[in-house]
């Protein structure tokens, strides 16, 4: 297989920008995208026009997106609204920076689902497996961890582990939407939803934005901020059982050990060295099949392995240190992409990692991916 | 009484043949004439070597119990009487898998690798839905 290593260092993120997070029903799509939009342009100090590349992820139509921003640029691309798009797009956006598609690429997600009460399940995402009650992501994550424990006696105590870190973060973030402290004991007692799957297993639902803007390496330096590099990427799909959408009967585990051996070869780092993991968290249990996946422990030992905090700010894998999509915001793996920047910058106040010089983004899903990110 | 759940999707034309032998109480999946591939959901060419000659093909019911779930959200009007209510997920014996729902209450004990049978339940006149039932 050819590999993406030569591409290794050579393209940065210089600019990031994300909204508030909340219930925004007065914000179109536009309105929220342009927002993020013009706080990353102002993080890097870049003049707007010289942007020529554009992606769009869930915003619903790129040319009006450009139009608001007045951006005709020379690649454009639309993802659809999943949350595994994030690291594609960012690799994406690599793809086209290296080949000179474009010079500097904006990258703009937008989510207004809270106050439009989008649901996830039901008519609005009708299946061949309606007709036994059988819908949402979240069901499918439920089915898959009912099999983690069947197969590893995970217990429901150890996923809440990672709820409860993330929430831990959250509070250490101004700008996260949940504020109230969570214990193992809430999660136990939360309401199910679809079990073994709780409501503190979910992640939330909110409007806002964020923005990434792209370019080389080289041309990073005349910019505002240190450029933060792209170190390695990885990446393996699996759509063999998508008629049961979100649904993996290995959790993915081929998929993520296929991935984490591209994104360590081309990084040249291992588990060992990552200083701080930003994770895919739609539902709790993504966060252990991970952990497994990716090697930071072995497979079906992620229960005992979260246990004590291991992924807290100070504990052996400070992990989603924004509160992720369970405690932080619902941005589809855009926010943790920028919280990843922003770690690397030193910007992240109260939540900061201690001599944080390498981070690594993770989703296992359908379309599993990996960005590692290092200090130029 | 109105039947007030999802029924199949009419405009699903690939799935008419497994409702159809739903109907005649029989599990149903899709099998390739010329490599012998069987699957399901169903597809317009094989998946493993992409013929368009396929035939539905009745299957034993047989399988064993891979997961399951329980609802306690109703995502459709119809489900909220039976709340909370459970979703099983089966390997059959022919190797794919389906989702369906257990047949009657929840089944007292439930383990990854339970054989399990497919028994039918006539929803209402035209559709019969498939169930299951730890043997």
């Amino acid at each position: 297989m050819t590999s993406m290593d030569a591409l290794k260092n050579k393209i940065a993120i210089v600019g990031v920008g994300t909204t508030e997070y909340g219930n925004f029903p007065q914000f179109s799509d536009y309105a929220l995208g342009a927002k993020a939009f013009k706080a990353a342009v102002e993080d890097c100090g870049i003049d707007k026009n010289q942007i020529d590349g554009l992606v769009c992820c869930r915003v619903p139509f790129y040319a009006r997106m450009g139009e608001v921003l007045g951006l005709n640029p020379r690649w454009t691309l639309q993802m659809p609204p999943h949350g595994r798009m994030s690291g594609m797009a960012i690799i994406e956006a690599m793809l086209a920076i290296e080949t000179g598609a474009a010079d500097y690429v904006a990258l703009i997600y937008t989510n207004i689902g809270r106050s439009r009460r989008v649901n996830y399940g039901g008519d609005e995402a009708a299946s061949l497996w309606d007709p036994w009650g059988f819908t949402s992501p979240g069901a499918a994550h439920a089915m898959m961890f009912q099999m983690h424990q069947n197969r590893y006696g995970t217990t429901t105590r150890q996923l809440a582990e990672v709820s409860v870190a993330f929430r831990q973060h959250a509070l250490l973030n101004p700008d996260a939407v949940m504020k109230k402290p969570m214990t193992i004991d809430d999660h136990e007692e939360a309401r199910p939803i679809v079990e073994p799957l709780r409501l503190l297993d979910y992640c939330l639902i909110n409007d806002g934005a964020v923005c990434v803007i792209m370019t080389s390496a080289e041309r990073a330096r005349d910019l505002k901020k240190p450029p933060v590099l792209i170190s390695g990427v990885g990446a393996r799909d699996a759509f063999s059982q998508s008629s049961i959408s979100n649904f993996d009967e290995n959790f993915w585990y081929a998929e993520a050990r296929d991935t984490a051996a591209q994104v360590y070869q081309m990084a040249g780092v291992g588990p060992s060295d990552i200083d701080g993991l930003m994770c895919y968290d739609n539902f709790s249990p993504t966060v252990l099949f991970s952990l497994e996946g990716f090697g930071f422990c072995g497979r079906g030992e992620s229960g005992a392995y979260v246990e004590g905090g291991t992924l807290g700010l100070h504990g052996a894998l400070p992990t989603n240190t924004d509160g992720g999509h369970l405690s932080n915001s619902y941005m589809q793996g855009w926010a943790l992409n920028v919280e990843a920047v922003r770690q690397l910058r030193g910007e992240c106040g109260a939540r900061q990692i201690k001599d944080c010089n390498i981070i690594q983004y993770v989703a296992v899903t359908p379309c599993t991916r990996s960005i590692i990110y290092s200090r130029a | 009484m109105t039947y007030s759940k999802p029924l199949p999707q009419a405009d699903d034309l690939l799935m008419q043949p497994f409702w159809e032998h739903a109907r005649a109480h029989r599990l149903s999946i899709q099998r390739c004439d010329d490599c012998g591939d069987g699957h399901f959901p169903p597809s317009p060419v094989c998946p493993h070597c992409l013929s368009e000659e396929q035939t539905w093909e009745p299957v034993s019911g047989r399988g064993t119990l891979l997961s399951w779930v329980t609802f306690h959200r109703a995502y459709w009007g119809g489900f909220i009487p039976d709340l909370p209510y459970q979703c099983c997920l089966v390997r059959l014996a022919e190797g794919p898998l389906i989702v369906a729902n257990f047949a009657g209450d929840k089944p007292a004990h439930l383990a990854e690798g339970l054989p399990v049978r497919a028994v039918f339940h006539e929803m209402t006149e035209h559709f019969t839905l498939p169930k299951f039932i730890v043997e």
